[in-house]
Protein backbone atom coordinates (compact mmCIF):
# COMPACT_ATOMS: atom_id res chain seq x y z
CA UNK A 1 0.00 0.00 0.00
CA UNK A 2 1.01 3.27 -0.94
CA UNK A 3 1.65 5.63 2.01
CA UNK A 4 2.79 9.41 1.65
CA UNK A 5 5.53 11.24 3.92
CA UNK A 6 3.52 13.15 6.58
CA UNK A 7 2.97 16.95 6.83
CA UNK A 8 4.96 18.63 10.11
CA UNK A 9 4.84 22.42 10.88
CA UNK A 10 8.30 23.90 11.01
CA UNK A 11 9.09 26.41 13.79
CA UNK A 12 11.84 28.72 13.68
CA UNK A 13 13.62 31.19 16.31
CA UNK A 14 15.18 33.57 14.59
CA UNK A 15 17.81 34.52 17.42
CA UNK A 16 17.96 33.57 21.09
CA UNK A 17 16.14 35.57 23.18
CA UNK A 18 12.74 35.25 20.52
CA UNK A 19 10.43 33.05 20.51
CA UNK A 20 9.64 29.85 18.33
CA UNK A 21 7.83 31.32 15.30
CA UNK A 22 5.41 29.26 12.50
CA UNK A 23 7.47 29.16 9.47
CA UNK A 24 5.40 27.46 7.04
CA UNK A 25 5.36 23.12 6.71
CA UNK A 26 6.63 20.55 4.94
CA UNK A 27 6.91 16.64 3.76
CA UNK A 28 9.31 14.14 5.51
CA UNK A 29 8.85 10.87 6.33
CA UNK A 30 10.38 10.85 9.90
CA UNK A 31 11.13 13.87 12.10
CA UNK A 32 15.07 13.94 11.22
CA UNK A 33 14.37 14.39 7.91
CA UNK A 34 11.67 17.31 9.08
CA UNK A 35 14.23 18.73 10.72
CA UNK A 36 17.09 18.21 7.72
CA UNK A 37 14.38 19.52 5.01
CA UNK A 38 13.21 22.54 7.13
CA UNK A 39 16.66 23.62 7.52
CA UNK A 40 17.16 23.80 3.84
CA UNK A 41 13.96 25.30 2.95
CA UNK A 42 13.40 27.82 6.17
CA UNK A 43 16.75 28.57 7.01
CA UNK A 44 18.74 29.47 3.66
CA UNK A 45 19.87 33.04 5.14
CA UNK A 46 20.82 33.12 8.24
CA UNK A 47 16.81 32.87 9.52
CA UNK A 48 16.76 31.23 12.50
CA UNK A 49 19.42 29.58 15.50
CA UNK A 50 16.37 26.71 16.24
CA UNK A 51 14.30 24.67 14.44
CA UNK A 52 11.31 22.76 15.85
CA UNK A 53 9.08 20.30 13.84
CA UNK A 54 5.60 18.54 14.84
CA UNK A 55 3.79 16.81 12.96
CA UNK A 56 0.73 18.46 11.76
CA UNK A 57 -1.81 15.95 12.97
CA UNK A 58 -0.80 16.43 16.31
CA UNK A 59 -1.95 19.89 16.41
CA UNK A 60 -5.39 21.00 17.89
CA UNK A 61 -6.77 23.61 16.64
CA UNK A 62 -9.88 26.05 17.32
CA UNK A 63 -12.07 26.57 15.25
CA UNK A 64 -13.15 29.45 13.85
CA UNK A 65 -16.79 29.01 13.52
CA UNK A 66 -17.12 29.30 17.58
CA UNK A 67 -15.19 32.25 17.63
CA UNK A 68 -17.63 34.41 19.49
CA UNK A 69 -17.73 31.88 22.59
CA UNK A 70 -14.31 31.96 22.53
CA UNK A 71 -13.25 35.48 22.58
CA UNK A 72 -15.21 37.71 22.59
CA UNK A 73 -16.60 37.10 26.78
CA UNK A 74 -12.38 38.95 26.63
CA UNK A 75 -14.32 41.94 24.87
CA UNK A 76 -16.17 43.22 27.62
CA UNK A 77 -13.30 42.94 30.94
CA UNK A 78 -11.98 46.43 30.34
CA UNK A 79 -10.99 46.13 34.16
CA UNK A 80 -8.47 43.74 33.03
CA UNK A 81 -6.40 46.40 31.53
CA UNK A 82 -4.57 49.42 33.80
CA UNK A 83 -6.59 52.04 31.74
CA UNK A 84 -9.90 51.06 34.01
CA UNK A 85 -8.84 52.50 36.64
CA UNK A 86 -8.96 56.41 37.57
CA UNK A 87 -6.20 57.35 39.53
CA UNK A 88 -5.04 61.36 40.50
CA UNK A 89 -2.51 62.85 38.00
CA UNK A 90 -0.18 62.98 40.66
CA UNK A 91 0.64 59.58 40.81
CA UNK A 92 3.01 59.25 38.07
CA UNK A 93 4.51 56.26 37.44
CA UNK A 94 1.84 52.88 38.50
CA UNK B 1 -27.01 24.77 5.25
CA UNK B 2 -30.27 26.76 4.38
CA UNK B 3 -29.89 29.05 1.17
CA UNK B 4 -30.26 31.57 3.60
CA UNK B 5 -27.70 30.83 5.79
CA UNK B 6 -25.01 30.76 2.96
CA UNK B 7 -26.38 34.04 1.08
CA UNK B 8 -25.82 35.47 4.68
CA UNK B 9 -21.76 33.90 5.08
CA UNK B 10 -21.36 35.10 1.84
CA UNK B 11 -22.07 38.58 2.58
CA UNK B 12 -20.02 38.62 5.38
CA UNK B 13 -17.56 37.52 3.34
CA UNK B 14 -17.27 39.87 0.93
CA UNK B 15 -17.32 42.50 3.81
CA UNK B 16 -14.38 40.87 5.55
CA UNK B 17 -12.56 41.23 2.25
CA UNK B 18 -13.68 44.58 1.49
CA UNK B 19 -12.50 45.64 4.88
CA UNK B 20 -9.02 43.64 3.82
CA UNK B 21 -9.62 41.04 6.33
CA UNK B 22 -7.09 37.82 5.69
CA UNK B 23 -9.20 34.75 4.90
CA UNK B 24 -7.39 31.57 6.89
CA UNK B 25 -7.66 28.19 5.92
CA UNK B 26 -10.42 27.21 8.29
CA UNK B 27 -12.62 30.12 8.23
CA UNK B 28 -15.74 29.39 5.91
CA UNK B 29 -15.25 30.77 2.27
CA UNK B 30 -17.57 30.30 -0.70
CA UNK B 31 -16.68 27.28 -3.01
CA UNK B 32 -15.65 29.36 -5.71
CA UNK B 33 -12.77 31.47 -3.38
CA UNK B 34 -11.34 27.58 -2.51
CA UNK B 35 -11.52 26.17 -5.84
CA UNK B 36 -9.63 29.35 -7.59
CA UNK B 37 -7.14 29.54 -4.93
CA UNK B 38 -6.56 26.02 -5.11
CA UNK B 39 -5.95 26.68 -8.81
CA UNK B 40 -4.49 29.51 -8.51
CA UNK B 41 -1.87 28.35 -5.79
CA UNK B 42 -1.10 25.45 -7.56
CA UNK B 43 -0.15 26.47 -10.84
CA UNK B 44 2.10 29.12 -9.55
CA UNK B 45 3.61 26.25 -7.28
CA UNK B 46 4.06 24.24 -10.69
CA UNK B 47 5.72 27.22 -12.54
CA UNK B 48 8.00 27.57 -9.82
CA UNK B 49 9.27 23.85 -9.80
CA UNK B 50 9.27 23.46 -14.05
CA UNK B 51 11.00 26.94 -13.72
CA UNK B 52 13.54 25.06 -12.41
CA UNK B 53 14.16 23.10 -15.50
CA UNK B 54 15.60 25.79 -18.37
CA UNK B 55 18.04 27.16 -15.81
CA UNK B 56 19.16 23.61 -13.85
CA UNK B 57 20.42 23.01 -17.92
CA UNK B 58 23.53 25.48 -17.51
CA UNK B 59 24.07 25.08 -13.74
CA UNK B 60 27.14 22.44 -14.68
CA UNK B 61 28.07 25.07 -17.77
CA UNK B 62 28.79 28.03 -15.67
CA UNK B 63 31.53 29.79 -17.05
CA UNK B 64 32.90 30.55 -13.70
CA UNK B 65 32.60 29.15 -9.50
CA UNK B 66 30.99 32.91 -8.87
CA UNK B 67 28.32 31.76 -11.29
CA UNK B 68 27.61 28.58 -10.42
CA UNK B 69 27.64 28.71 -6.57
CA UNK B 70 24.84 31.91 -7.59
CA UNK B 71 22.84 29.83 -10.42
CA UNK B 72 22.89 27.08 -7.60
CA UNK B 73 21.43 28.93 -4.87
CA UNK B 74 18.88 30.40 -7.64
CA UNK B 75 17.53 27.08 -8.55
CA UNK B 76 17.43 25.89 -5.13
CA UNK B 77 15.48 28.63 -4.24
CA UNK B 78 12.85 28.41 -6.61
CA UNK B 79 12.72 24.59 -5.70
CA UNK B 80 11.35 26.14 -2.17
CA UNK B 81 9.14 28.45 -3.60
CA UNK B 82 7.18 25.78 -5.00
CA UNK B 83 7.35 24.07 -1.63
CA UNK B 84 5.82 27.41 0.00
CA UNK B 85 3.31 27.12 -2.45
CA UNK B 86 1.94 24.15 -2.35
CA UNK B 87 1.85 24.29 1.00
CA UNK B 88 0.05 27.29 1.03
CA UNK B 89 -2.52 24.97 -1.29
CA UNK B 90 -2.66 22.25 0.98
CA UNK B 91 -4.33 23.98 3.77
CA UNK B 92 -7.29 24.40 1.31
CA UNK B 93 -7.52 20.36 1.17
CA UNK B 94 -5.80 19.54 -1.95
CA UNK B 95 -3.20 16.77 -1.22
CA UNK B 96 -0.05 17.22 -2.38
CA UNK B 97 0.23 14.46 -4.29
CA UNK B 98 -3.05 15.82 -6.68
CA UNK B 99 -1.62 18.03 -7.28
CA UNK B 100 1.45 16.54 -9.21
CA UNK B 101 -0.87 13.92 -10.46
CA UNK B 102 -2.84 16.98 -12.28
CA UNK B 103 0.87 18.41 -13.49
CA UNK B 104 1.62 15.27 -15.00
CA UNK B 105 -1.73 14.98 -16.84
CA UNK B 106 -1.77 18.07 -17.80
CA UNK B 107 -4.89 18.80 -16.26
CA UNK B 108 -2.80 21.85 -14.30
CA UNK B 109 -0.95 24.51 -16.23
CA UNK B 110 2.40 25.87 -15.48
CA UNK B 111 3.50 29.80 -16.82
CA UNK B 112 4.27 28.97 -20.55
CA UNK B 113 7.23 31.08 -20.64
CA UNK B 114 9.30 28.09 -19.09
CA UNK B 115 8.48 25.90 -22.09
CA UNK B 116 10.69 27.64 -24.29
CA UNK B 117 14.40 26.57 -24.21
CA UNK B 118 17.79 27.97 -23.07
CA UNK B 119 20.28 27.55 -25.55
CA UNK B 120 23.41 29.89 -24.65
CA UNK B 121 24.33 31.28 -21.55
CA UNK B 122 23.18 34.74 -21.99
CA UNK B 123 19.47 33.08 -21.48
CA UNK B 124 20.14 32.43 -18.32
CA UNK B 125 20.81 36.04 -17.84
CA UNK B 126 18.39 37.17 -19.68
CA UNK B 127 15.36 34.43 -17.65
CA UNK B 128 16.87 36.41 -14.51
CA UNK B 129 17.04 40.14 -15.47
CA UNK B 130 13.22 39.62 -17.79
CA UNK B 131 11.47 36.36 -16.53
CA UNK B 132 12.00 36.70 -12.80
CA UNK B 133 11.47 40.58 -13.25
CA UNK B 134 8.07 40.07 -14.67
CA UNK B 135 7.59 37.59 -12.06
CA UNK B 136 8.68 39.77 -8.84
CA UNK B 137 5.95 42.32 -10.70
CA UNK B 138 3.23 40.06 -10.35
CA UNK B 139 4.39 38.45 -7.53
CA UNK B 140 5.01 42.21 -5.23
CA UNK B 141 0.66 42.32 -6.25
CA UNK B 142 0.28 39.34 -4.70
CA UNK B 143 1.64 40.09 -1.23
CA UNK B 144 -1.69 42.02 -0.56
CA UNK B 145 -3.67 38.72 -1.46
CA UNK B 146 -6.44 38.14 0.81
CA UNK B 147 -5.87 34.52 1.35
CA UNK B 148 -3.91 34.85 4.31
CA UNK B 149 -1.07 31.09 3.37
CA UNK B 150 -0.62 32.52 0.10
CA UNK B 151 0.02 36.53 1.16
CA UNK B 152 2.94 34.98 3.68
CA UNK B 153 4.28 32.92 0.98
CA UNK B 154 4.67 35.78 -1.30
CA UNK B 155 6.46 38.09 0.82
CA UNK B 156 8.84 35.30 1.71
CA UNK B 157 9.67 34.39 -2.12
CA UNK B 158 9.15 38.10 -3.00
CA UNK B 159 12.64 38.66 -0.37
CA UNK B 160 14.59 36.23 -1.92
CA UNK B 161 13.20 36.93 -5.92
CA UNK B 162 15.52 40.13 -5.68
CA UNK B 163 18.73 38.69 -6.09
CA UNK B 164 17.55 36.24 -8.48
CA UNK B 165 16.69 39.63 -10.95
CA UNK B 166 19.68 41.19 -10.17
CA UNK B 167 22.17 37.63 -10.50
CA UNK B 168 20.71 37.77 -14.48
CA UNK B 169 21.42 41.71 -15.52
CA UNK B 170 25.05 41.50 -13.62
CA UNK B 171 25.25 38.62 -16.46
CA UNK B 172 23.59 40.58 -19.48
CA UNK B 173 25.79 43.42 -18.41
CA UNK B 174 29.15 41.60 -18.06
CA UNK B 175 28.04 40.03 -21.81
CA UNK B 176 27.14 43.13 -23.02
CA UNK B 177 30.70 44.90 -22.23
CA UNK B 178 32.16 41.71 -23.93
CA UNK B 179 33.66 40.81 -27.22
CA UNK B 180 31.59 41.80 -30.07
CA UNK B 181 30.30 37.90 -30.28
CA UNK B 182 29.42 37.97 -26.20
CA UNK B 183 27.34 41.02 -26.83
CA UNK B 184 25.50 40.16 -29.96
CA UNK B 185 24.62 36.63 -27.24
CA UNK B 186 23.08 38.86 -24.91
CA UNK B 187 21.30 40.45 -27.51
CA UNK B 188 20.33 37.43 -29.40
CA UNK B 189 18.64 36.27 -26.30
CA UNK B 190 16.86 39.52 -25.30
CA UNK B 191 15.29 39.03 -28.74
CA UNK B 192 13.99 35.70 -27.89
CA UNK B 193 13.13 36.53 -24.36
CA UNK B 194 11.46 40.25 -25.14
CA UNK B 195 7.58 38.70 -26.29
CA UNK B 196 7.46 35.67 -24.28
CA UNK B 197 8.34 37.41 -21.09
CA UNK B 198 5.62 40.12 -21.85
CA UNK B 199 3.27 36.83 -22.12
CA UNK B 200 3.97 36.19 -18.97
CA UNK B 201 1.07 39.15 -17.55
CA UNK B 202 -1.36 36.78 -19.52
CA UNK B 203 -4.27 37.82 -22.08
CA UNK B 204 -4.85 41.58 -22.32
CA UNK B 205 -7.62 42.40 -20.01
CA UNK B 206 -10.41 42.56 -22.41
CA UNK B 207 -9.63 39.00 -23.16
CA UNK B 208 -9.33 37.68 -19.18
CA UNK B 209 -12.92 37.10 -18.36
CA UNK B 210 -11.40 35.93 -14.58
CA UNK B 211 -10.06 39.55 -14.17
CA UNK B 212 -13.41 41.40 -12.25
CA UNK B 213 -13.16 38.08 -9.65
CA UNK B 214 -10.03 38.05 -8.90
CA UNK B 215 -9.46 41.87 -8.54
CA UNK B 216 -12.79 41.89 -5.61
CA UNK B 217 -10.32 38.89 -3.93
CA UNK B 218 -8.13 40.93 -4.22
CA UNK B 219 -6.41 37.50 -6.01
CA UNK B 220 -5.11 40.57 -8.35
CA UNK B 221 -4.24 44.00 -7.44
CA UNK B 222 -3.27 45.23 -10.59
CA UNK B 223 -5.06 44.03 -14.58
CA UNK B 224 -2.76 42.08 -16.61
CA UNK B 225 -2.18 44.97 -19.02
CA UNK B 226 -1.06 47.42 -15.95
CA UNK B 227 1.51 45.07 -14.77
CA UNK B 228 2.83 44.90 -18.40
CA UNK B 229 2.80 47.94 -19.01
CA UNK B 230 4.91 48.53 -15.46
CA UNK B 231 7.16 46.09 -16.55
CA UNK B 232 8.15 47.62 -20.05
CA UNK B 233 8.13 50.77 -18.16
CA UNK B 234 11.29 49.93 -15.73
CA UNK B 235 12.74 46.95 -18.17
CA UNK B 236 13.42 49.61 -21.05
CA UNK B 237 15.57 51.77 -19.77
CA UNK B 238 17.41 49.15 -17.84
CA UNK B 239 18.16 47.44 -21.68
CA UNK B 240 19.21 50.98 -22.67
CA UNK B 241 21.74 51.17 -19.74
CA UNK B 242 23.66 48.80 -20.91
CA UNK B 243 23.28 48.97 -24.58
CA UNK B 244 21.17 46.56 -25.86
CA UNK B 245 18.24 47.16 -28.14
CA UNK B 246 14.31 45.61 -27.00
CA UNK B 247 13.26 43.81 -30.31
CA UNK B 248 10.36 46.03 -30.49
CA UNK B 249 10.14 48.79 -33.61
CA UNK B 250 7.29 50.35 -32.24
CA UNK B 251 8.42 50.78 -28.67
CA UNK B 252 8.45 54.60 -27.76
CA UNK B 253 8.08 56.84 -25.11
CA UNK B 254 4.69 58.56 -24.62
CA UNK B 255 5.09 62.03 -23.24
CA UNK B 256 1.30 62.03 -22.75
CA UNK B 257 0.48 58.88 -20.95
CA UNK B 258 3.98 58.70 -18.83
CA UNK B 259 4.14 55.06 -20.07
CA UNK B 260 6.20 53.53 -23.44
CA UNK B 261 4.17 52.82 -26.20
CA UNK B 262 4.75 49.67 -27.68
CA UNK B 263 3.53 46.95 -31.02
CA UNK B 264 1.17 43.93 -30.65
CA UNK B 265 2.03 41.17 -28.86
CA UNK B 266 1.92 37.52 -30.54
CA UNK B 267 -1.60 36.08 -28.64
CA UNK B 268 -1.70 33.45 -31.41
CA UNK B 269 1.85 32.00 -30.11
CA UNK B 270 0.81 32.56 -26.43
CA UNK B 271 -2.65 30.22 -27.17
CA UNK B 272 -0.30 27.47 -29.22
CA UNK B 273 2.06 27.90 -25.83
CA UNK B 274 -0.37 27.38 -23.49
CA UNK B 275 -1.82 24.75 -25.90
CA UNK B 276 0.60 22.56 -25.33
CA UNK B 277 2.70 23.49 -28.59
CA UNK B 278 5.66 25.24 -27.45
CA UNK B 279 8.79 24.65 -28.04
CA UNK B 280 9.55 22.73 -24.74
CA UNK B 281 6.27 21.43 -23.74
CA UNK B 282 6.89 17.84 -24.16
CA UNK B 283 10.53 17.80 -23.02
CA UNK B 284 9.74 19.78 -19.12
CA UNK B 285 6.53 17.41 -18.84
CA UNK B 286 8.67 14.45 -19.68
CA UNK B 287 11.72 15.40 -17.13
CA UNK B 288 9.05 16.25 -14.38
CA UNK B 289 7.59 12.78 -14.84
CA UNK B 290 10.53 10.88 -15.02
CA UNK B 291 11.91 12.39 -11.67
CA UNK B 292 8.59 11.75 -9.67
CA UNK B 293 8.84 8.06 -11.43
CA UNK B 294 12.48 7.70 -10.25
CA UNK B 295 12.35 8.74 -7.41
CA UNK B 296 8.99 6.99 -6.02
CA UNK B 297 11.88 4.28 -4.96
CA UNK B 298 13.14 6.78 -2.44
CA UNK B 299 10.02 7.89 -0.92
CA UNK B 300 8.91 4.49 0.02
CA UNK B 301 12.10 3.43 1.06
CA UNK B 302 12.37 6.37 3.30
CA UNK B 303 8.59 6.06 4.50
CA UNK B 304 9.93 2.13 5.38
CA UNK B 305 12.48 3.12 7.11
CA UNK B 306 10.34 5.49 9.18
CA UNK B 307 7.75 3.01 10.16
CA UNK B 308 10.71 0.89 10.84
CA UNK B 309 12.43 3.14 13.36
CA UNK B 310 9.33 3.61 14.82
CA UNK B 311 8.30 0.06 16.06
CA UNK B 312 11.47 -0.02 17.09
CA UNK B 313 11.41 2.73 19.79
CA UNK B 314 8.11 1.24 20.65
CA UNK B 315 8.99 -1.80 21.61
CA UNK B 316 11.90 -0.84 23.33
CA UNK B 317 9.53 1.72 25.24
CA UNK B 318 7.18 -1.35 26.13
FE1 LIG C 1 10.49 31.96 -7.70
FE1 LIG D 1 13.13 33.61 -9.05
Amino acid sequence: MKKNWPLWEVFVRSKNGLEHRHFGSLHAADAEMALENARDVYTRRNEGVSIWVVESKYITASNPENNPEMFEPAKDKVYRHPTFYDLPDEIKHM
Amino acid sequence: MSEEKIKDLENQFEERIARDDKIEPKDWMPEKYRKTHIRQISQHAHSEIVGMLPEGNWITRAPSLRRKVALLAKVQDEGGHGLYLYSAAETLGISRDEMIEQLHSGKAKYSSIFNYPSVTWADIGAIGWLVDGAAIINQVALCGTSFGPYARAMVRICKEESFHQRQGYEIMLTLANGTPEQKAMAQDALNRWWWPSLMMFGPRDEDSPNTALSMKWKLKRKTNDELRQQFIDQTVPQAELIDLKVPDPDLKWNEERGHYDFGPIDWDEFWQVVKGHGPCNRERMEARRSAWENGAWVREAAMAHADKKAKKSLNKAS
